[in-house]
């Protein structure tokens, strides 16, 4: 079995993310780290891996130079190799776009199996997955909060609505998975030594016959940003046995209860 | 007013009748042109009451298209793609929950349409659509529109306050579509109870999150007295959860839910920047933490630093008394 893992780069969620207002773009260059739940997604590919023996882990980032050093550190939590792509043509590059690119990515690596977090900690969208599965004619299972495969189909549970849904795709499929999947191993020294010997190929856009600047599709622009409003510096008071009430006070004086 | 069609795609909840989204979808669709509802269904049989239901809401249209609910999102996509060749709308307005952000995603991608996502709110300028948004845990505000053509958008739930003003819309069935492409089957399906009536969170004007501080599911106990003191839902950090003091449907934050109510009270929460990104944007935030330097009180409008266990308590009898 051949899985492709699909991992994006971000900012820090524990640092300080900001939006460059000139162009409504994500600042990459700061602190960048692999998204939590790529890091999960390449621990349920691994793990995968080895309850099915001959299969390969293949990590794809679509991301700047600066995602080049945080997704190395992948090959040494167990995949056998990692596609960059790499443009600067792909600098702010919508959904859609991205989809694209990632499916003529995968495409060239003819998987079974692509996996990847359910949703970003910068986009918000999660619904990368679901994009790729429509391009790829890939089955879709998406949302996984637990995987398992016997090689052939890919059975998982998926919430939604107050709904748990137990579902089961034949391969070839695209999973994403939730934070209920375990976080990645600690890697050994061994790993770590062994990741150095890993291919880390880089590629760009029109290499895999992309062209990003196709005027035929439309995209979402940025029309414009702005930081939000301060929140003002509120009342903050130690409890004496009165703060329930001067809370309750507070909340009717001003109607909102 | 603008009287091009703006599609709006609504789904059918436990009741059988359209979900709570239904409202805020038809408004923010209303506020751009004349809402014209896809209602996607496991069959046509109460096809009149639900297209009734969309034209009190405010749809102009109803096309009620029944599918097969056991293979995952794809049949959605056909049913999307079906009205919106009929109804050639100038944009495709979806809620961004589970199933519909995939179904509308996908059917971008099958388009070729540009796609916007987890909008806060739309609105026109002189050059046609404007999606707004509030991003990196809603520290900056982004305007977005296509580049051009007919956009799909994604409305974040409880976002949209615009109501339409009622219409009426007659139904229109389709037969249920064989779906094109291949798709996840699924084998079961179970209704998680909430067992409560306390109103979902997503969308809920007041919320009570509690936190690791309430140090067990039964002290967690004290975070549904005081949500039903004030008519809230139940929240909770990404802490709580892991601790199994409440279950992951009321996480709220980076990999939760993201809320903007006009009361959140936090509860033994410290405030990670990972919590705050799924609820800063609350109109008031009030704080209840015994550490005096938890950096929830950096965004707390009324902030007490003080043992949860001694103030929640007294807090629900002077709610109690006042009322």
């Amino acid at each position: 079995m051949r899985i492709a893992v699909l991992v994006k780069v971000v900012p820090d969620t524990y640092g300080e993310r900001r939006i460059t207002l000139e162009t409504g773009l994500i600042d990459r260059a700061a602190a960048p780290v692999v998204d939590e739940i790529g890091e999960r997604a390449v621990e349920a590919a691994v793990t995968l891996a080895e309850e099915t023996p001959g299969t390969e882990v293949i990590v794809v980032i679509m991301g700047p130079e600066s995602a080049a050093d945080p997704g190395r550190k992948l090959l040494a939590l167990g995949a056998d190799r990692a596609l960059h792509v790499v443009d600067d043509g792909l600098v702010g590059a919508d959904l859609t776009l991205t989809a694209e690119v990632l499916t003529q990515a995968v495409r060239d690596l003819d998987p079974d199996l692509v996996l990847l977090g359910n949703v970003s900690t910068d986009g918000g969208g999660g619904v990368l997955g679901a994009m790729i599965a429509e391009s790829l004619a890939f089955a879709q299972a998406t949302y996984l909060t637990s995987i398992s495969s016997d090689g052939r189909t890919i059975r998982g549970r998926r919430v939604q609505n107050d709904e748990t849904l137990e579902i089961e795709a034949s391969l070839p499929a695209v999973a994403s998975i939730t934070e209920a999947l375990p976080d990645p191993r600690f890697p050994s020294m061994r790993d770590t030594m062994a990741a150095r010997r890993k291919s880390f190929r880089t590629v760009s856009a029109a290499e895999l016959g992309v062209d990003v600047a196709d005027e035929e599709s439309p995209r979402a622009v940025v029309l414009a940003a702005s930081r939000a409003p301060e929140r003002g510096t509120g009342v903050k008071i130690v409890d004496d046995g009165t703060s329930a009430a001067q809370l309750a006070d507070f909340l009717f004086d001003r109607s909102i209860l | 007013m603008f009287h091009e069609p703006i599609l709006v795609v609504l789904e059918i909840g436990r009741s059988g009748t359209l979900t709570d989204s239904a409202p805020e979808l038809i408004g923010a669709a209303a506020s751009l042109g004349a809402p014209v509802a896809v209602i996607l269904v496991d069959d046509a049989s109460r096809a009149d009451e639900l297209a009734a239901q969309a034209g009190t809401l405010g749809a102009t249209g109803a096309h009620i298209v029944p599918l097969d609910q056991d293979a995952l999102v794809v049949g959605g996509v056909d049913a999307v793609a079906a009205v919106a060749e009929r109804v050639k709308p100038e944009a495709v307005i979806a809620s961004h929950s589970l199933p519909s952000r995939e179904i509308v995603a996908r059917y971008a991608m099958r388009t070729h349409r540009a796609l916007l996502i987890d909008a806060v709110g739309v609105s026109r300028d002189a050059e046609g659509i404007v999606v707004h948004h509030s991003v990196l845990g809603g520290s900056y505000l982004v305007d977005s529109a296509p580049s051009f053509g007919a956009p799909v958008v994604t409305l974040r739930d409880g976002s949209v306050v615009d109501r339409a003003v009622p219409a009426s819309a007659e139904a229109i069935v389709y037969e249920r579509p064989p779906w094109s492409a291949p798709a996840a089957r699924v084998m079961s399906r179970e209704f998680m109870e909430s067992g409560d009536a306390r109103p979902p969170l997503s969308r809920a004007g007041r919320v009570v999150a509690g936190g690791r501080g309430l140090g067990s599911e039964s002290g967690f106990a004290m975070i549904g007295e005081l949500a039903d003191a004030i008519g809230g839902a139940v929240g909770a950090s990404r802490a709580a959860v892991d601790a199994g003091y409440v279950s992951h449907q009321s996480q709220v934050g980076q990999t939760g839910a993201t809320v903007s109510p006009d009361l959140y009270i936090a509860v033994g929460v410290s405030g990670a920047v990972q919590h705050l990104a799924g609820m800063q944007t609350a109109k008031t935030i009030v704080a209840i933490n015994k550490d005096a330097d938890a950096p929830i009180f950096e965004v707390a409008d009324f902030g007490i630093v003080g043992d949860l266990f001694d103030v929640v308590p007294r807090l629900v009898e002077e709610l109690g008394a006042r009322r």
